[in-house]
């Protein structure tokens, strides 16, 4: 079956002040229709402007890019200006966002409700549309989404204005949901709810969901297929079940590490990466991650590591990988 | 005993509307090199305790005592002990540095304030020793919060809660901005801290693993009161309230939800 979304060889650099950067070097994965996939690494790896690429959205609208990005079965070549009116048709009906900080998403001078509205699908009659936009925030499990519709964002939690921005973004009735950290910002509890509802709405729509994150216990739990991203470039994907339980990249264990457990002992220290992720105009050469690993050797620094090794479903690109039997201790 | 808390209250008042009870009592003890942790949801109050116990708001009502005195009844230069005694690092590490302070600037200002007997070499070599215990380089010295990720600038906060030597830290959610590797270092870093320098820790948080990993003791705050608190492992093992079950459950536990797959899909396969 052809992907709902399949990117390849995806490449962006920036020009800023005479220095050249490439915050996404080398990143291919693709999302199923109807697919829960995930994109996960630590922040500044390039997991949002790859998302945002498959819509041209600033700032990757003013990169240099190459590789290609095809929507169901639409060729969008990111290498060169594709047309307006081709992109105008992929965003909302094609892809919608949902971003870390909702309040950004949402203009603070209009009503929710409008903003819904103005987020449909042309055609839509104006009185029908204003019961859709209730229905909508109904569904996304606010307790009074009437009065939710007449509020100013202003006037809701944080959690409350991220199921707004949620209902916006299903109000486009997308072919793919694009969520990017859309839980960060709000306690367990909340995160559990929005997570859930965006769960529940892709099963009854259809609609495929990319789910960009940090957190590797969201992953474990909601998507099928997962893409580990470190500076710039997959460095492991397969299905989740593999991935998590069976990690073979040094980078996957040790994001899987850093996340205390809840049944590990406790008093005891985590298991941190060591080292932050560098910028990307300063971004080592040979493997990536070799400074921070700690299972480099001297081929890592000399060379970048063949870009995914097969091995069943899951791909992985390292010299040294973790063995697939120790893996096994999560 | 450093607190000895009994039905403390905090609210917030507005003009032409009643005070809206915000914390609606509260009671604890923490003692030398204690952990405590307060987990809720948004909301739940948990903040707005932690801000009347570091003196940012006044409490409404009940007891609280430090070292044995009544907080209310404190003189000012009582006052001026307590805050060094008792120092805060919150959520928005970047926000509570200030931007135009380089962070040597913003630790010399600290122990400029807060040791006026120290001359300049010995804050020098204080500020050296703050940013090692912290665990940051040198080279972020000369740096301004701008300049540091999100992970630097918590840990510059913390040598600046240090600079004065607390007996109790009390953290607003220092990890839940960060991502999860740098969480697991400052996560490691305040464990430290208790087991060198033998400080007591107040961690408010919504994440219980993060919690459970650092505290003695937890405290599940609710709309304004504890609903459950106790030692970390009665409440995390076997909680009680159906409020801190529901907690539990909505952490996103890597192991715990590989094995609900599992299940999941043992009868089909």
């Amino acid at each position: 079956m052809e992907p709902l979304l399949e990117i390849s060889s995806l490449r962006l650099s920036f020009e800023t002040l005479g220095c050249v950067s490439e915050p996404v070097r080398d990143v291919s994965f693709s999302v199923p229709a109807h697919g829960r996939t995930a994109l996960v690494g630590e922040s500044g790896c390039g997991k949002s402007l790859t998302s945002l690429a498959v819509t041209r959205l600033p700032p990757t609208d003013r990169a240099a890019a190459g590789g290609e990005v095809r929507f169901s079965g639409r060729a969008a070549r990111v290498s060169c200006r594709a047309g307006d009116a081709a992109l105008a048709a992929l965003r909302g009906r094609g892809v919608s966002y949902v971003f870390q900080n909702p309040s950004g998403a949402l203009n603070p001078v209009m009503r929710i409700g409008r903003q819904i509205v103005e987020a449909m699908p042309p055609g839509v009659p104006r009185k029908e549309a204003a019961a859709r936009a209730v229905s909508l925030l109904e569904r996304t499990g606010l307790p009074d989404p009437a009065r939710a519709a007449r509020s100013y964002p202003c006037e809701l939690s944080g959690g409350q204005c991220q199921r707004c921005a949620l209902a916006m973004a299903l109000a486009a009735e997308p072919d793919l949901l694009i969520a990017d950290e859309p839980t960060t910002a709000l306690d367990v509890t909340t995160q559990k709810t929005v997570l859930d509802l965006i769960d529940v709405l892709a099963r009854e729509t259809g609609m495929a969901v990319l789910l960009i994150t940090h957190n590797l216990g969201l992953v474990a739990g909601r998507m099928d297929d997962v893409n580990v991203m470190y500076a710039g470039a997959i460095v492991e994907s397969g299905p989740v079940e593999e991935v998590l339980s069976r990690p073979r990249h040094p980078y996957t264990r040790g994001l899987l590490d850093a996340v205390p457990a809840l049944d590990a002992p406790r008093d005891a220290p985590l298991r941190d990466i060591p080292g932050t992720v560098p910028p990307p105009d300063r971004w080592p050469a040979g493997c990536a991650f070799h400074p921070r690993c700690a299972r480099a050797q001297a081929v890592c620094s000399a060379g970048a590591p063949p870009p995914a090794t097969p091995c069943g479903a899951r791909r992985f690109s390292c010299f040294n990988p973790v063995p697939a039997e120790a893996a096994d201790a999560v | 005993m450093l607190f000895e808390v009994e039905d403390a209250k905090v609210a917030y008042r507005a003009p032409g509307r009643p005070p809206f009870m915000a914390v609606r009592g509260v009671s604890f003890t923490l003692g030398e090199g204690e952990t405590l942790g307060i987990v809720g949801e948004s909301g739940s109050g948990k903040s707005t305790l932690a801000k009347a116990l570091t003196l940012l708001m006044p409490f409404a009502g009940g007891s609280v005592k430090f070292r044995g005195r009544e907080i209310s009844a404190f003189t000012r230069a009582e006052r001026a002990a307590y805050r060094r005694q008792v120092q805060m690092v919150f959520q928005d590490a970047a926000g509570s540095l200030n931007p135009r302070m380089s962070i040597r600037a913003a630790l010399d200002e600290t122990l400029r304030v807060h040791h006026p007997e120290m001359d300049r070499a010995r804050r020098g070599a204080r500020i050296a020793e703050l940013l090692d215990r912290a665990g940051l380089a040198s080279a972020v010295l000369d740096q301004y919060p701008r300049e540091l990720s999100g992970g630097q600038c918590q840990r510059a906060s913390f040598a600046r809660a240090l600079a004065v030597e607390p007996s109790v830290l009390v953290a607003d959610e220092p990890v839940s901005a960060l991502d999860v590797s740098v969480q697991a270092r400052i996560l490691n870093l305040l464990r430290d801290l208790r087991r060198n320098l033998g400080i007591a820790v107040i961690l408010v948080a919504h994440d219980l693993a993060v919690v459970r990993n650092v505290c003695d003791r937890v405290a599940v705050m609710h709309r304004g009161v504890f609903e459950e608190s106790g030692p970390a492992a009665d409440v995390f093992d076997s909680p009680r309230s159906d409020y801190a079950k529901s907690l539990l459950a909505a952490v996103p536990d890597v192991k715990r939800a590989l094995a609900a797959r599992a299940a999941a899909q043992a009868p089909t396969a």
